[in-house]
């Protein structure tokens, strides 16, 4: 993986992360907003460690490029507040992930400390999935996402997502794209960050 | 033991209770309703935190902000389990926040506007609440007391992330120290009314039954004393001109008003209808989810 | 279902009642588990038991005098003393 494509996992991490975090105190069972809350902090993690990695300053590497610098997939980027959507881009984006990360065990120590950490992600992901897989709400929001979920991967990856997913390869919203609710989270990520002269202590 | 005399002499002579024991009606009732509000407060207590939480300004403090949210949630979850266990349903007791029957904290009723308000909160509000929860650990009524020593454990980063919170702001651009001070200004309020209005032993149920081990004024008193100081020596200014430490030890400050209090607590909140209407929405959105999962 | 959890603190510390969840499942109840009762890095061990699988015992039998089989029930000193006075002990420590 080069730096742009690591940037561009870091800015998933780093988007998915924030995503998940707006569920915490509204997700449809305590229980699981606890849970919830905790994948969120992991993934944010993540981006953390990555962004470490590319720079000495992961906070400027996270808050202080303008919206059209990160790197990240169309799915993450989507405000996904019905639990629906928000668990089904949650089983399609850690499949994904498991793809892309398993290439790199190899070459990155980073990605296998992450991947150990990633398996509860999975499990909590099939969990939901065996109970939701039934209901059309479940269903559908997977067909609507499906062809941002191959948006996560490159080109050769992404026939093996399609296997586990049971849905074929087809159009993708490629990376690249910034969805209009993006401007609105960026503007929300950054707003009292910038209001304060760069290099301010918080 | 069904005899209510010997029950009575039981709790105030230290003695616990376990869920599955026989108790007088009056202290199942009283309690639930105390545990019940407990329980509303830290679900409630997240919203006014959680716009922030995605405007956190670093990675660490939104990673620590989310952790302490966080924890509020599981807060909730443990005493709302408590409430179950003395046999109201979680559904019941949403329903009857929903509706206003059932009550919560006055903090949570008020807006948050700044960062400031989020140093704020982590430090003073939570430290108000970590005294009152503190006294609540020696409560007649076991299963309670036992979560609130998870509870406390789990409190105490919260307001060292407060204060640290607070620190790098008052040490930074003087516009930063001003988010502290306007914010500290605006909560102080709230904040002295928190522990509510003084009662005495003879005429609090709680203190009867011994849920409660503290009284209300000695609790404020004991916040004032561990945070008074720790205000003043970061150069802020208390906004109560009578707020002094007499010759005995005790505090004196302007009357709180208790009419606000009371005001709010019963659904008048600035925020009250708003934070009450967004929880209604998510729940009422979920029902599906919930059923497909608590389905056998 | 309620699902009674169990932690143990740290290897070699017992089993410990922690609280419950509510889960319809082991896999819901172990996710959720985890997460109160672990998320810290609290717990080494969870063991989780539907409350249904629980058999409680609270009552006992306390009618007859059973400190012959208790510390409690020996009261030494009176007799030591006597015997260290008879051997000529007492006070030679």
């Amino acid at each position: 993986m080069n730096e742009q494509e690591l940037l561009g996992l870091a800015d998933d991490e780093l988007i998915v992360g924030w995503r998940d975090s707006e569920w915490t105190g509204i997700a449809p069972l305590l229980e699981e907003d606890v849970a919830f809350s905790s994948i969120a902090q992991n993934e944010i993690g993540h981006a953390r460690a990555l962004y470490e990695l590319l720079g000495d300053d992961a906070d400027a590497l996270a808050f202080d490029r303008r919206p059209e610098e990160y790197r990240c997939a169309p799915l993450v980027q989507l405000r996904l507040l019905d639990w629906a959507h928000a668990i089904a881009r949650r089983w399609l984006y850690e499949l994904a992930d498991e793809i892309r990360i398993s290439a790199l065990r190899e070459t990155l120590p980073l990605a296998a400390k992450i991947d150990r950490e990633e398996r509860y992600h999975r499990m909590h992901a099939e969990m939901w999935h065996e109970r939701l897989a039934g209901t059309s709400q479940f269903r559908e929001a997977v067909e609507e996402l499906w062809p941002y979920a191959l948006g996560v991967l490159p080109e050769g990856q992404r026939e093996a997502l399609a296997a586990r997913v049971g849905l074929p390869v087809g159009d993708a919203v490629e990376r690249g794209t910034l969805d209009d609710g993006f401007a609105e989270l960026w503007d929300e990520m950054t707003m009292v960050r910038r209001s304060a002269p760069a290099g301010a202590q918080w | 033991m069904r005899d209510e005399q010997a029950f009575i002499e039981y709790v105030q002579g230290g003695g616990q209770v376990e869920a599955g024991d026989w108790m007088p009606d009056d202290y199942r009732a009283k309690l639930l309703k105390f545990v019940e509000m407990h329980a509303n407060s830290e679900l409630m207590g997240v919203l006014p935190e959680r716009e922030w939480i995605l405007r956190a300004p670093t990675l660490q403090r939104k990673l620590a902000l989310t952790a302490k949210v966080q924890d509020e949630v599981g807060h909730a979850q443990l005493i709302y389990r408590v409430a179950e266990d003395l046999g109201k349903p979680r559904d019941a007791m949403f329903a009857d926040l929903l509706s206003g029957k059932a009550k919560f904290h006055n903090v949570f009723h008020y807006p948050t506007k700044t960062w400031g308000d989020v140093g704020v909160i982590a430090w003073l509000v939570d430290a108000a609440a970590i005294i009152s929860q503190k006294a609540l650990l020696k409560c007649s009524y076991a299963p309670y007391a036992r979560i609130m020593k998870k509870i406390c454990w789990e409190e105490s980063f919260h307001i060292l992330h407060g204060r640290d919170v607070i620190l790098a702001l008052v040490t930074g651009t003087p516009a930063q120290f001003e988010l502290v001070q306007e914010a500290l200004s605006r909560w102080w309020g709230p904040l002295m009314q928190f522990h509510g209005n003084p009662i005495s032993r003879d005429e609090d149920p709680m203190w009867f039954w011994r849920i409660k081990s503290q009284g209300n004024e000695e609790a404020r008193q004991q916040f004032l004393d561990g945070y008074v100081p720790q205000i003043l020596e970061l150069g802020l200014e208390i906004p109560d001109p009578k707020l002094r430490r007499n010759e005995e030890g005790v505090w004196e400050y302007t009357e709180p008003d208790w009419a606000e209090l009371k005001h709010v607590v019963t659904g008048h909140g600035p925020r009250t209808s708003e934070r009450l209407a967004f929880r209604a929405r998510f729940l009422e959105q979920e029902r599906w989810v919930r059923d497909a999962v608590l389905a056998a | 279902m309620e699902w009674e959890v169990f932690r143990r603190d740290r290897a070699g510390a017992a089993l410990e009642h922690a609280g419950s969840v509510v889960a319809p499942d082991a896999e819901f109840a172990e996710a959720w588990a985890r997460e109160q009762y672990g998320r810290r890095g609290e717990s080494v061990a969870l063991w989780l038991v539907p409350r249904a699988a629980v058999h409680v015992v609270e009552d006992w039998a306390d009618e007859f005098d059973l400190k012959y089989r208790r510390v409690d029930g020996y009261s030494i000193k009176a007799r030591l003393k006597e015997a260290r006075e008879r051997a000529g002990t007492a006070g030679a420590r």
